[in-house]
């Protein structure tokens, strides 16, 4: 069972990685890219909110921490993408300590987290559009210098490769989580709580572990984002637009999986393009909002049908078969 | 001398968005209180409210203090419907699958107003936009006074319907005990729904009241939910006077701290203001025990 899982992940990265070997279209190199930046921010949420029950509706506050740290490590003390990367993870992994040992501590569950999380999201996305230190409302821009010693690739395959890379090294870990005592732990917490607290565990401290982690990889999703893009503002780091994401794809995917959020966030952007695309034609011109009313609406349909995504959804179709 | 003056007009002002807040912020405790949940379509509905009150306006030609009276049944009977057809049958009775279902809804009206409007910013234009009463040096927006009597008129009609109908009463009855409540012969659902129901029509109230003052557009609704859930949560989840002092009390903070600090560093102020409630003292200032 083990080996399979292990197996199944490197078949699954090795195909992604052969994707983009048959064409060199930019638009297909593009989506791929932030889809592997989404999966991130969607593993990170994962592991909190679909390990450890904990619904945080304020990822951005870790996403966009991560998207300022490599940013401003780059332009303001001029250091190297590549040790910036890691200092921007950390960053990340150190305001979800934060957030969490503020919130665990006051013994905060459910609407509750879901609210105050949303709120540190806002306070972040509020104060960089004021900060002079984080470019304020007109955002910062690092500067192109397409080397890969940038971490800036002229071959925009390189760059996915990396995220690639990234959210494989994150399927690994997630895998090594569920097996461990510490990913038991925090599955039991999300089943019950107090059960758990009673039975040994120190609930505190596997949250704080859990929100460390969960913050640190999607502070990961955030730095890939301003390397792909160059360009940051508040409500592009922080806005809830990334909120949303990092908590559908997983929830679309199958919510507590491995899997999960990669599969949630191919289904997401894909259909999200797909709307775009079918309102544009039908319209005749661009509408935004478009993609979201559908995510939405899926959203609603995953809780009431399908309360464990499309994996659910197959494993119960393969039992069913069976 | 004149400082005093701006202080004084500072204060007259926050209070006076400080009762709007706080008919925003009834519905949604009134909903926290009977149903445990926090209904994060809230901000989204009131956008979807005042977009209502610009349509009767700009294409009907109805007054907003006249739309108030379409609106706010209008508003009830949606509320009605969506707590009966969408988050009753869509969540399975499991508090998280709430909070996941009006997130959804939050999502799908905000962006269906942007589908519908784009992100343009409205407004109304009414005769009295700009009239103003003036008490000693103070000068005072007509329609904010209004907005301001208003809301405690609103929340004083709520009190009563609690206190005195039969509906007033099933709904207390479920809040605490909804078993209880079931067991002798209230309809449950039934209750959950019409609570929805005047949540939502608060909110259409609210929107005619802030209409002939505010902008309007997709995200409009955002502003305002964030600092009711601030009110919600510093008065006490659930608690109606709560709601009402905790509304004022933000007004206040919300205008003096733009006065001192800068506008943006007055919402932070009421961020900060949130998340401490929530960290110290999450039942609030005049909440029961959890």
């Amino acid at each position: 069972m083990k080996d399979k899982t292990l197996l199944l992940i490197a078949i699954v990265t090795l195909a992604l990685a052969l994707l983009p070997l048959g064409f060199e279209s930019n638009v297909v190199l593009n989506f791929l890219a932030f889809a592997m930046i989404i999966t991130l921010a969607a593993q990170g949420w994962n592991v909190l909110g679909g390990f450890g029950g904990q619904f945080s509706f304020g990822h951005a506050a870790f996403f966009g921490t991560g998207a300022y740290g490599m940013a401003l490590l780059q332009v303001r003390f001029g250091v190297n993408a590549w040790l910036a990367m890691p200092i921007a993870i950390a960053l990340g992994a150190a305001v979800g300590y934060a957030i969490g040992f503020l919130s665990f501590r006051a013994r905060l569950r459910g609407s509750y987290f879901a609210l105050v999380t949303l709120a540190f999201a806002e306070v972040f996305r509020i104060s960089a559009n004021v900060w002079s230190f984080t470019g304020g409302a007109a955002g910062v821009l690092v500067p192109l210098k397409l080397d890969p010693w940038n971490m800036q690739f002229a071959d925009k395959r390189l760059g996915y490769w990396l995220a690639l890379a990234l959210v494989a090294l994150v399927l690994l870990i997630t895998h090594r989580l569920r097996e461990s005592r510490f990913g038991a732990q925090l599955i039991a917490i999300r089943e019950n709580e107090d059960a758990a607290r009673a039975l040994g565990a120190d609930a505190l401290a596997v949250k704080l572990k859990a929100i460390a982690l969960s913050g640190g990889i999607t502070a990961a999703a955030g730095s890939l984002y301003t390397q792909k893009f160059l360009y940051l503002d508040a409500t592009l780091a922080y806005g809830p637009w990334i909120s949303v994401e990092a908590l559908l794809a997983p929830i679309i995917g199958g919510i507590g999986t491995i899997f999960g959020p990669l599969l949630g966030a191919f289904l997401l952007l894909g259909l999200g393009e797909v709307t775009k695309t079918f309102f544009a034609n039908l319209l005749g011109g661009a509408r935004p909002g478009a993609d979201l009313v559908v995510f939405g609406v899926l959203l609603i349909l995953c809780v009431a049908f399908a309360p464990r995504g499309v994996l659910g959804l197959l494993a119960r179709l393969r039992g069913r078969g069976a | 001398m004149l400082k005093l003056d701006i202080f004084l007009s500072a204060l007259a002002n926050g209070l006076m968005t400080g009762a709007v807040y706080a008919l925003i912020a009834l519905g949604l405790t009134l909903v926290y209180g009977v149903l445990h949940i926090i209904n994060f379509a809230h901000g989204a509905m009131l956008t979807a409210a005042m977009f209502a009150v610009f349509i009767c306006h700009a294409w009907l030609g109805i007054d907003p203090y006249l739309a108030v009276f379409i609106l706010t049944p209008l508003f009830f009977g949606l509320g009605y419907a969506i707590q009966r057809l969408v988050i009753s049958p869509a969540s399975h009775g499991d508090d998280s699958n709430i909070l996941l279902v009006t997130l959804g809804l939050s999502i799908i009206i905000e962006n269906g107003l942007l589908m519908g409007f784009r992100s343009d910013t409205r407004s109304i234009d009414v005769p009295y936009g700009f009239s103003v009463i003036e008490i000693g040096n103070l000068f005072l927006s007509t329609p904010k006074v209004i907005a301001f009597v208003a809301a405690f008129v609103v929340a004083g009609l709520l009190g009563l319907l609690l206190v005195r109908t039969d509906t007033g009463k099933a709904i207390r009855a479920v809040a605490k005990e909804r078993t209880g409540a079931a067991l002798s012969g209230i309809d449950v659902e039934h209750i959950y729904a019409v609570t929805f129901g005047i949540g939502a029509a608060c909110l259409a109230i609210a929107a005619c009241l802030l209409m002939p003052t505010f902008l309007v557009n997709p995200r409009a609704g955002n502003a305002f939910v964030l600092v009711a859930f601030t009110i919600v949560v510093l008065g006490g989840m659930g608690s109606i006077g709560g709601a009402l002092i905790g509304g004022l009390i933000i007004g206040v903070v919300e205008s003096l701290s733009g006065l001192y600090f800068g506008e943006s560093l007055g919402q932070i102020g009421i961020f900060l203001i949130f998340i401490l409630v929530l960290l110290f003292r999450p039942t609030g200032l005049f909440g029961a025990k959890a």
